[in-house]
């Protein structure tokens, strides 16, 4: 490696005295001189697989600030997209084949499937959390095993409840609540007015799994425990389904086909009232030339989401990270583009031009301009704050991603909303279903 | 004496040439020789993946780790799996249904274009569109079809004052099979509809005109001519039709992902499901493996069943 210890120790030894400094004061400071780099490999040129763009602002100022590394550092980088759900097979096939991009925006648990085919991130990750705030519990989740950093979490599409003002207001309620029985009770009165809510219960990877596992959190159910033991049928997990089940009677029909992009275009055809999305739905509107979209967006607003019986945020977001492979020729040619875009320069205007599509896992960006200057971006600040990760509160590994991938939770709150199963027949057979994946 | 002896070898050397060119021009050499090409393709595009396929189904191989044989364990799990055995259901439905409608439709269509119509070849050509747009995009024009609050089937018949409310194509398990199977139809029906016109057009008309003359009703020479005539066809294009519509993943890949409730899996989309994004590719690749005896089954029918001559003579065993 190009990166001598000696510059390590001195960049090491600068921002443990600021993060040290800053710890006496309760709060963590990024040190003034706190600088990393790593070289890169002569001849480096770099490839980057991620998945496609949001909103258009994200890529045009991802491939910007690709564009500034290149010329600070005379290495090219060749951007790759790819629709986001085919980023998990293709970098799946990468891990198995030992060829292909060398870094890869993946998501969820990805790290954690393969990690031995992984460049280990520690110190990159170790010096980005010590000089911007520290990463958020679940950031680390994702990112860590073994105590070794093997993703360097960029964050989260975060999920809000996406609804309209006035149909909220006409239903009585000033903003769209965060309390689970205020949830219920306006779903009636939109549904009684005319503008149902929608979510989705279909195979849709982001938004069904969201929702979902927030509420299934929310009453305290869980996949497994801490041990990995599966501990999904229980009272708990009856009684979420049991709220899905009578929310799902306020839903507008058609919700257990949704796919991701169905709530979408039923909340653009003002359809709904509220659904649970990213910030890419107001996005849409907001852009869009058509009169009808712009008032829209205008009477488009977002709400955290609800918080359960458990009393605190218990949220789940599609959360991405950066990989960086093994059989790339050139690992630090890759950390320092990964070391590059992290930087506040970078990350900030970046998460700017995306509105927050992207919500960011080191704690100092909470004071990104893009949280105050759009105020509709505001309740998407805090999401991988609130977030749980896949699997809690057992484990990230082959077993959590396997669950999330066969829909367990998802099929399980769309038995019991469809009548199919009873809620505790629907949660005895989901936990029979965890137990092939969470077997020894 | 030494130059008689080099005059009688001579010829003799021009004659036997060496062992290696000997082999070169054998006739079974040259064979092996242009089989090679072949042989090469065959085995590294299809017997390869095969055999890994079948050696994967042994392994807990998961997705970045090589995993170790572990018997028929995965064969196992999966047979006290309900998902699995709902899409091996779900398989056959679509298969059965889909391919008996697209046989009927099809051999009915292929008929009539065999008969003198107007604009016989523009109405060939539009025939075959389903078949030669991408099943991707017309996929993607299904799932707009078939949308819970979008299709144009529902806002006709809500229009024509035939329904009161919207169709849920898709959100209901019973209506999402029947529409995923009425799309693979719709795409099917040229490929065997245009398939089975070529093979009506190798029928010679003078078994007809001796037909005409015994008599015939134009239901005696459907049965007497023209079927038995067409079933070796059938029988190929059955078979590939069979095979099409077994595997299909795209159409539901993109319409349902399995869903409702894992209503519309077909095991080609639960093994995707389970190897891929799931990670688990010991596990896909034993749904992989688990379509092939059914496969055979379909193939080793059409090929021995059909193509009977006791059967196509219109007899029975």
């Amino acid at each position: 490696m190009s990166f001598t210890r000696r510059r390590f120790l001195q960049t090491s030894s600068a921002v443990a005295a600021g993060a040290a400094g800053s710890q006496l004061l309760g709060v963590r400071r990024p040190f003034a001189q706190d600088t990393m780099s790593f070289e890169p490999e002569p001849g480096a040129e770099l490839r980057l697989l991620r998945w496609s763009k949001f909103v258009q602002g994200d890529e045009d100022m991802w491939i910007a600030n690709t564009k500034k590394f290149t010329e600070q550092t005379g290495v090219p980088v060749r951007i790759d997209n790819e629709s986001w759900e085919d980023v998990r097979p293709k970098a799946a096939v990468a891990a198995n084949v030992g060829s292909g991009p060398d870094v890869i925006l993946g998501w969820f648990d990805d790290p954690h499937q393969y990690p031995d085919k992984l460049v280990p991130l520690t110190d990159l990750a170790e010096y980005l959390g010590n000089k911007y705030g520290g990463w958020y519990d679940a950031a680390q989740k994702y990112g860590m095993r073994d105590g070794e950093w093997i993703g360097l979490p960029l964050g989260a599409s975060g999920a809000r409840m996406v609804y309209r003002q006035k149909w909220v207001q006409d239903a009585g309620y000033e903003e769209f609540p965060t309390d689970y029985q205020e949830v219920l009770d306006i779903a009636k009165k939109l549904k009684a007015n005319g503008h149902p809510m929608g979510m989705a219960l279909g195979h849709g990877v982001g938004d069904a799994n969201g929702w979902t596992h927030t509420i299934l959190w929310g009453f305290g159910g869980k996949m497994v425990d801490e041990d990995n033991n599966v501990v999904l049928n229980s009272q708990e997990t009856v009684d979420a389904l049991e709220y899905v089940k009578e929310l799902y009677q306020s839903f507008i029909p058609g919700t257990l086909s949704w796919l991701d992009p169905n709530n979408n275009k039923v909340y653009l055809a003002g359809d709904i009232g509220a659904t649970n999305n990213g910030i890419s739905v107001w996005y849409a509107a907001k852009n869009s030339e058509d009169p009808a979209m712009q008032a829209i967006a205008e009477d488009t607003y977002h709400a955290e989401m609800p918080v359960g019986p458990v009393g605190k945020p218990t949220e789940l977001h599609l959360f991405t990270q950066a990989m960086v492979f093994k059989y790339s020729k050139y690992p630090n040619a890759a950390k320092e583009y990964l070391r590059f875009m992290w930087e506040k320069e970078q990350y900030e205007p970046w998460q700017l031009a995306a509105t927050g599509y992207i919500s960011h896992p080191l704690a100092d960006y909470a004071n990104n301009a893009v949280w105050t200057e759009i105020p509709k971006s505001t309740p998407y600040r805090d999401c991988v704050k609130n977030m749980l990760w896949n699997g809690y509160s057992g484990d990230l590994s082959y077993a959590s991603a396997a669950a999330m991938a066969d829909y367990i939770i998802v099929d399980m709150f769309a038995q019991a909303a469809a009548g199919e199963r009873s809620p505790k027949e629907a949660a005895e057979y989901a936990a029979r279903r965890a137990e092939r994946y969470y077997r020894v | 004496m030494a130059v008689d002896v080099n005059q009688r070898r001579a010829p003799a050397a021009i004659e036997q040439p060496g062992r290696l060119k000997r082999l070169s021009r054998s006739k079974g050499m040259m064979s092996l020789w242009f089989m090679m090409p072949a042989a090469t393709i065959l085995l590294l595009f299809l017997a390869y993946p095969l055999g890994l396929g079948v050696w994967l189904g042994f392994t807990d191989a998961k997705i970045g780790r090589s995993g170790v044989f572990i018997g028929l364990e995965n064969y196992a799990w999966l047979f006290d799996d309900p998902v699995f055995w709902l899409a091996v259901f779900n398989t056959f439905l679509y298969t059965v249904v889909a391919s008996i409608v697209k046989f009927g439709l099809g051999l009915w269509l292929a008929l009539i274009l065999n008969h003198h119509l107007p604009f016989k070849a523009i109405l060939r050509a539009v025939v075959l569109l389903p078949w030669i747009v991408p099943t991707v995009l017309s996929a993607i024009a299904f799932w707009w079809i078939y949308d819970a609050q979008f299709s144009i089937i529902s806002w006709t018949l809500v229009k024509l004052g035939i329904l009161t409310e919207y169709i849920d194509f898709l959100g209901d398990p019973a209506n999402a099979r029947a529409s995923v199977i009425a799309a693979n139809i719709w795409r099917g029906i040229p490929f065997v509809a245009i398939t089975l016109l070529a093979g009506l057009q190798t029928i010679p008309q003078s078994l007809y005109e001796a037909a005409v003359i015994d008599g015939a009703s134009p239901w005696q020479r459907f049965r007497y001519v023209t079927f038995p005539m067409l079933t070796p066809i059938i029988a190929v294009v059955m078979t590939f039709s069979v095979l099409f519509t077994f595997t299909d993943f795209q159409l539901i890949y993109v319409l349902t992902r399995g869903g409702p409730l894992n209503a519309t899996h077909l095991m080609a989309t639960l093994s995707f499901q389970r190897a891929i994004p799931g990670g688990q590719l010991g596990e896909g690749a034993a749904i992989a493996v688990s379509m092939i005896p059914f496969l055979l089954a379909a193939i080793l029918f059409s090929y021995f069943g059909l193509q009977r001559r006791r059967w196509q003579q219109g007899g029975s065993d």
